[in-house]
């Protein structure tokens, strides 16, 4: 795996949601991706983000560019909020602790080809995402 | 900040969805719609979002919304013109947005409103006798 | 390899290409003129450019980083291999072929360091060793660019295939049918659920007819890829029918408790199709006969 080209987007307030979206249309377009999957790898990146946000209390978008022998796009969310105590059960669809339909994790994990996390309460959450071409 | 449009087009209201909206801007225009429904006495919505090429949840949520809020204030709402790549990457995402009616373009969504309108009426008299 | 190493070896790569260029370029071309030269395929004058352009690549790649194929300082070089590989198999040359464009450039290089090195047989082996494996990454990375190429191709003819196999047709104004044959799995569904949905605005129709006559087997797995289909239809306003529903389908449904919510269905196309023309208030009137 060559990564070519790796680019750092804060997240910080929920402006920043449209500045992440806009960021990886812009590079899945680039890439090649179809419309299809460059919708579906920008809603997740729109969910992740906005989890940053409001459960991880800000963070940052790495975007890694994948060539050799695969094309893809690999995006990673970290934040160093209150971590998610139960990952299990954040996966699981239906799954809320804030208010509203609470579909975050199980659904963003269908939108992409490799979904990874890793969380520790107290110490932050790291979930990182890739579309293969 | 600016605002998404709200047109009247007779006892109903028109909203075209076409910027790429951040959450605040869509929480306005949720607030907008309610009070202008109330003022107007708007019998229907329509929301055109087929130059919309993202609807995330939290979009989602905000479709579902408007529907449910007007159903209380007694008016009906149709969206249209979902893109195909959309619907696909809601469907994966686990939303169907109940409560929510959709048509094919402006033309099919007036066309539902004006029906279920008329059958509302036919149902329950006009609201003035 | 330490830092001495990667060093020293910069410093020799690009010296032995830098200093003895011409010689190296002519023996390189000499070597290829046996039997893989492909004369047929490819000019001289623009192989003669290919390879005077590769050794001055790798020449600038070399006086960086030595002898590290991976290292950013070889992505030129890496990039022009990925070019030779493309356009040589467009031309028609096999990739054993194509890897020989790199492997025939060994013996001028190792000529070089043997004349170098008179009697000092350990140095010139640990020199010829190094760069072997340095041209052997070139070699076999221009093998893995032909074969990302072939999956490029198997991959788009398996799509094409699978658009062919699910045709949409437009049984009227304002209704499509999709009839499917054979297996409903996850990749299939996906392309039945895009071209369908494609139709459907491209057409302009509110109702859809999914004909299942052709599915062997409806399983929970089956029945939620179509009800996912049916979803994403109705999202974008559009209504589904499905029919082809056989009795022994019936049976298995209920069976498995598959809940198919609230989508009609019906077990021959026609009364699909009939069921379609009824929701978009179209009657059909017999003219009555001449007397």
């Amino acid at each position: 795996m060559v990564v070519v080209s790796t680019e750092s987007v804060p997240i910080k307030s929920e402006p920043d949601v449209v500045t992440v979206r806009r960021c990886v249309r812009e590079v899945s377009a680039q890439l090649g991706l179809s419309l299809v999957d460059q919708t579906k790898i920008i809603t997740a990146a729109s969910e992740l983000a906005r989890n940053t946000i409001i459960y991880g209390g800000g963070g940052t978008m790495q975007v890694e560019r994948l060539n050799g022998p695969r094309t893809g796009l690999r995006l990673t969310f970290e934040d160093h909020g209150p971590g998610i105590p139960d990952v299990e059960l954040a996966l699981r669809d239906g799954f809320t602790t804030g208010s509203g339909l609470g579909l975050g994790l199980g659904g963003s994990k269908r939108l992409v080809n490799e979904f990874d996390i890793v969380s520790r309460p107290g110490q932050g959450t790291r979930i990182t995402i890739t579309r293969w071409k | 900040m600016e605002k998404i449009p709200i047109l009247k087009m007779g006892e109903f209201l028109l909203v075209t969805i076409q910027v790429d909206m951040h959450d605040r801007l869509a929480m306005a225009l949720q607030d907008d719609l309610t009070a202008t429904i109330s003022q107007t006495d708007a019998r229907g919505v329509l929301i055109d979002i087929s130059t919309l090429e993202i609807v995330d949840s939290f979009i989602g949520r905000m479709l579902s919304n408007i529907a449910a809020m007007s159903r209380v204030l007694d008016a009906e709402t149709v969206v249209v013109g979902m893109q195909p790549a959309v619907a696909i990457t809601l469907v994966e995402l686990g939303l169907s947005l109940p409560g929510v009616r959709t048509a094919l373009n402006v033309d099919a969504g007036m066309e539902l409103l004006r029906t279920s309108v008329n059958a509302n009426k036919e149902m329950y008299g006009s609201r003035f006798h | 390899m330490t830092e001495t190493q990667v060093n020293q070896r910069s410093g020799r790569l690009a010296s032995i290409v830098g200093q003895h260029r011409e010689k190296i370029l002519a023996e390189w071309i000499a070597e290829m003129s046996g039997s893989t030269r492909r004369t047929d395929l490819m000019k001289e004058v623009d192989l003669r450019a290919e390879c005077t352009r590769f050794l001055q690549l790798m020449e600038r790649a070399a006086e960086t980083d030595g002898a590290n194929f991976q290292a950013s300082s070889f992505d030129a070089v890496r990039d022009m291999l990925s070019d030779v590989s493309r356009s040589r198999t467009q031309k028609g040359f096999r990739p054993s072929e194509t890897a020989t464009f790199v492997f025939s450039l060994k013996r001028p290089l190792f000529n070089e360091i043997q004349s170098q090195h008179k009697g000092d047989a350990e140095a010139m082996g640990a020199e010829i060793w190094w760069l072997n494996e340095l041209l052997d990454s070139m070699g076999l990375y221009t093998m893995e660019v032909y074969q990302k190429m072939r999956e490029e191709i198997i991959r788009r003819q398996q799509e094409e295939l699978l658009e062919l196999s699910t045709p949409v047709v437009k049984l009227w104004e304002g209704i499509l049918a999709l009839p499917i044959i054979g297996t409903l799995d996850s990749a299939r569904t996906q392309v039945v659920m895009e071209s369908l949905l494609q139709a459907i605005v491209q057409t302009n129709s509110r109702v859809a007819i999914i004909d299942i006559t052709g599915v062997p087997t409806v399983d929970t797995v089956v029945a939620q890829h179509l009800l996912k289909t049916v979803t994403a239809a109705r999202l974008m306003g559009a209504d589904c029918i499905i029919s082809g529903v056989r009795p022994q389908i019936a049976q298995t449904i209920v069976h498995l408790g598959i809940n198919l919510l609230d989508v009609t269905t019906k077990s021959t196309l026609a009364a699909a199709f009939s069921l379609a023309l009824q929701r978009l208030g179209i009657t059909f009137v017999r003219e009555s006969a001449k007397s």
